[in-house]
């Protein structure tokens, strides 16, 4: 029995943020610091004819002006993640030739103060040749259209397809019904609270570089840095991300601002900052999602699902950023299989640029996309069947007792009871009392809906050898050491990184329960590669999954070399000793009193007095833990929403959402992963939207005019668990940080259309704002 | 230049500051308070939250000679003799907080909150966190947290 895993606790992390001393890189300030600003296109697309920099060189207080010309030793931003074929531009820190979207780069200043930077950026002068510009994801590949780079045609950077299309065609072939659905999964900004930052000191003795930056895995920023851009040999470049202030996957991409900002500090002989405003972070900040989809369904009469096809137009922005590619394919076409058991599936995926933001990971990342697209299209089959959403789902869903479940889109599902979830969320939710009471709603003319979304993750990315296999650069492992010390104290490093996770926590509660010692003896440490030697870091969910089982694993080869040592001095074989995880320590089989205590084993272990022949000395040990599969959580969320209308204005009444995310660490804390991944997901279907005019302008570019969920938009949201342990790691975690915000988009639409559906009303595309709600309404009457 | 005295958090400061200067800046550049977050650059999310004269501000909104000889607040003043604020400890036990960038901003608007409605309902705590967004908890816990603390709170006297 544990003492910790499994319990509620207070986070550790807390007292310092509560009061305010928190350690963000914006708060850093070092002697003789410098201030960097970047000039940045207002164009989409346009030719560069000159860049006159004399005036802001000029302005007192200004300390450097620079632009691609002068930065071209450092090297292209990479691509992380390479599908077959796909054509990756150049993509230079700034640029020196064409700027591709609003925000683009093309020259920076350093200055003594913030204020003078903001100054001398106003005073230099680009001369720009304006080019039309493109936008929408699928009409870029149309004849005629704008061409970003010569040398990627029809401005698609690479195709994708899987499936097993034979089947999937059988299915449609033999068909009794087909459901078909247009659908724009729209542009979102991921909008962390703490905007990016930056701040470089380079010790021209050592040269050494530090750089303190806002990511959430900074030994993998090390080395794209290092070994494609910077030039600084990895064991010279140390990167630091201190506390950093929500990542939601836009602090995954290496980004030019963290090869600029050491490049600066390198450059004037001065530590050298730089902090994104709001405004600079919705024009240069990675964004999210932006796809166009034509999909169908196949079904027999009964509802049996027996087919989905998926043609896919993904927006990749201007640019290839660091694990775009991923993204709409190995990320996506694999989970369209959902919950249930679908014989054919087959997806074409077109990765394609236009005049925007670059697209990369944004929480869920591909796969909220696929959920959408699945579970949109199983509730307008309900529809047309004229069957219950709940009914179709439990026809079609993978039976409990056929794990592990292969689907036709490559991936082997490890655990579930997708029924025990449903049952769950239908009790929680009260779902028979909700349909009558929208039956009685009804009558009275108000438009309420209910909705479900009954979605799967593919969580702790990834097994390094399948992720080579479909186009990763690197592998994603994680490490996880223990150094316990002589007193009995333990240092643990992980390279995954908190940003608001709690890992100080519960990786706390993870190694106090394998060492049998108190989560006081226990020290967290992220984020310093000069502490971590490597690591992955955190996202896909992938943290406790993967990070938590190296530690899992160190703490096995701690309790081994203990047992060593404990059998030398108590003078019996190692198999009759035991290690004793409740009270930290070993002893004798059926003789509890010869023991040895966890804190005298380490001390033996550094006096080394009294060790085994050919024992070293010593109690520190590592591991790099590589999944061996992805895990599986799965969920169903039941919302209930009213429409006004007058205003098209969608309230939400109910929100339940139960949610298996394999064994739970931290009960507190898996709870508030629900509740915000909820809020962020139904952000997205009803108000947010990276909205870009037709020639390119970033209408959203602030938070005055990107729709942000505030508090009063949600009623209390209810959260229920069902535990179903993934077979794949030692925890038998599956992770949370992304299953609320996959789960809670396409919930909240089937509820809206769902309130629509008397008048007619059959599919809107997100955000469901009350304007479009409004124009619908119209339109049927 | 144009010189001000305001007290911060009980000490009076006296500062030359460019008149363009905001008193977020102030509080960070100036007096080293970087409990103070800045999230946004259009007074929206309420990171820089802050009480001016016992009234919760956007100190990104205000310009730091308009503080002139004013008393503000911080996240750092609200604890006393080491002892945690009723706020400050029930964002704490309820996690209210996850990656703590919104949190100085959110629990200031709290204590201003409790002071005008010691026992608000559901309703007028949502309503009343409206200037302050949060991007990781879905509000759920910062929601509880705040009856917690209004439990918490000696009722005025």
């Amino acid at each position: 029995m544990s003492k910790y895993v499994g319990t509620s606790m207070k986070r550790r992390e807390d007292p310092r943020f509560i009061q305010g001393r928190g350690s963000y890189v914006a708060n850093l300030k070092l002697p003789n610091m410098a201030y960097l600003a970047i000039k940045r296109s207002p164009y989409a697309h346009a030719k560069i004819k000159s860049i006159n920099t004399s005036k802001a060189k000029k302005l007192p207080g200004v300390v450097g002006v620079f632009t691609g010309e002068d930065t071209s030793d450092v090297g292209m931003l990479p691509s992380g993640w390479n599908v077959p074929g796909i054509k990756v531009p150049a993509n230079r820190v700034l640029q020196t030739d064409k700027v591709r979207h609003v925000g683009d780069r093309v020259a920076m200043v350093v200055a003594e103060n913030p204020y003078i930077a903001q100054d001398a950026l106003d005073l230099i002068e680009v001369d720009y040749e304006p080019l039309p510009a493109v936008v929408d994801a699928k009409k870029t590949t149309e004849s005629g259209a704008p061409q970003l780079h010569d040398d990627v045609p029809n401005n698609i950077s690479y195709t994708w397809a899987l499936g097993n299309k034979e089947e999937c065609d059988k299915a449609f072939a033999e068909a009794d019904k087909v459901v078909e659905l247009d659908l724009v999964n729209q542009r979102l900004i991921a909008t962390a609270i703490e905007p990016r930052a930056a701040v470089a000191q380079w010790d021209q003795f050592k040269e050494e570089m530090t750089l303190w930056t806002t990511s959430q895995n900074p030994n993998l920023t090390r080395v794209v840095l290092s070994a494609f851009m910077l030039g600084i040999p990895e064991h010279k470049l140390r990167l630091i991300s201190p506390d950093v202030g929500g990542g939601f996957g836009s602090k995954i991409p290496t980004y030019p601002e963290e090869a600029l900002v050491p490049w600066a500090a390198r450059k004037v002989g001065r530590p050298v900052k730089w902090v994104s405003s709001r405004s600079e972070a919705a024009m240069s900040d990675t964004q999210g999602r932006d796809h166009v989809t034509q999909a169908k369904l196949a079904l027999k009469n009964d509802g049996t699902i027996t087919g989905l096809y998926v043609a896919t137009w993904a927006n990749n922005g201007a640019y290839i950023s660091l694990v775009a590619s991923l993204i709409p394919t190995a990320f996506y076409i694999t989970l369209l299989s959902g919950l249930y058991k679908i014989p054919g599936i087959y997806g074409d995926v077109w990765g394609t640029l236009t005049n925007t933001v670059w697209v990369d990971a944004y929480r869920g990342a591909g796969r909220p996309e696929a959920a959408y697209v699945v579970e949109r299209l199983v509730d307008a089959a309900a529809r047309e069947l004229n069957m219950d959403p709940v009914e179709i789902r439990r026809k079609n869903f993978i039976p409990a007792g056929e794990f592990p479940y292969q689907t036709p889109v490559a991936l082997q599902y490890d655990s579930g009871n997708y029924a025990g979830v449903m049952d769950k969320a239908l009790e929680l939710s009260g779902y028979s009392a909700l349909r009558a009471a929208q039956a009685e709603a009804r009558k009275e003319g108000r438009l309420v809906g209910i909705g479900i979304g009954a979605c799967i993750e593919a969580s702790g990315p990834v097994p390094s050898k399948v992720a080579g296999a479909l186009g990763g650069v690197t592998g994603f492992w994680e490490s996880g050491g223990l150094r316990v010390h002589a007193t009995g104290k333990v240092t643990a490093l992980t390279g995954a990184h908190t940003h608001g996770q709690g890992h100080e926590t519960t990786f706390a509660q993870i190694v106090a329960d394998e060492l049998g010692i108190s989560m006081e003896d226990i020290d967290i440490v992220h984020g310093d590669t000069a502490v971590i030697t490597n690591g992955m870091g955190t996202y896909g969910s992938r943290s406790t999954s993967v990070g938590g089982s190296a530690l899992v694993r160190s703490a096995e080869k701690v309790r081994a070399k203990m047992m060593k040592i404990a059998a030398h001095q108590l003078e019996a074989p190692l198999e009759e000793l035991v290690y004793d995880k409740e009270q930290g320590k070993v002893y004798v089989k059926g003789v509890p009193s010869k023991a040895k205590a966890f804190g005298e084993l380490a001390f033996a272990a550094y006096t080394a007095h009294n060790l085994p022949e050919g024992l070293e000395p010593g109690l520190e040990e590592d591991t790099y833990y590589d999944p061996a599969n992805f895990t599986y959580p799965n969920s169903v969320h039941i919302a209930q929403v009213e429409i006004d209308r007058d205003t098209g204005e969608v309230t939400i009444q109910k929100y339940v959402a139960v949610d298996d995310v394999g064994k739970v660490i931290n009960p507190l804390i898996v709870e508030g992963q629900v509740t915000g991944g909820v809020a962020q997901g139904v952000g997205q279907a009803l108000w947010e939207h990276g909205n870009y005019d037709e020639s390119g302008q970033l209408i959203s570019a602030n938070l005055l005019e990107y729709a942000m969920p505030h508090a009063h938009h949600f009623p209390p949201l209810e959260t229920g668990r069902t535990e179903t342990p993934s077979p794949h790691n030692p925890l038998g975690v599956k992770g949370v940080g992304e299953m609320g915000t996959i789960a809670s988009t396409p919930t909240i639409v089937n509820a809206v259309m769902d309130a629509l559906a008397p008048l007619g009303i059959k599919h809107l595309d997100m955000p469901l704002t009350p304007e479009k709600i409004w124009r619908a309404m119209q339109s049927a009457k | 230049m144009t010189q001000v005295s305001i007290t911060v958090n009980g000490t009076e400061y006296e500062r030359d500051v460019e008149p363009r200067m905001l008193l977020a800046h102030f509080l960070r550049e100036e007096l080293g308070l970087t409990g103070t977050n800045i999230g946004c650059d259009t007074s929206q999310c309420g990171s820089c939250t802050v009480l001016l004269d016992d009234v919760a501000v956007k100190s990104c909104t205000v310009l730091a000679v308009q503080a002139d000889g004013s008393s503000v607040t911080t996240i750092e003043g609200l604890a006393s003799d080491g002892k945690l604020h009723p706020v400050q400890n029930a964002f704490w036990e309820k996690h209210g907080l996850q990656c703590g960038f919104c949190t100085p901003g959110m629990i200031i608007t709290v204590v201003d909150l409790l002071k005008n409605n010691p026992h608000p309902t559901d309703e007028e705590i949502r309503r009343g966190l409206d200037g302050n967004i949060c991007r990781c908890t879905g509000y759920e816990n910062i929601v509880r947290a705040v009856k917690y603390a209004a439990d918490a709170m000696p009722e005025e006297a």
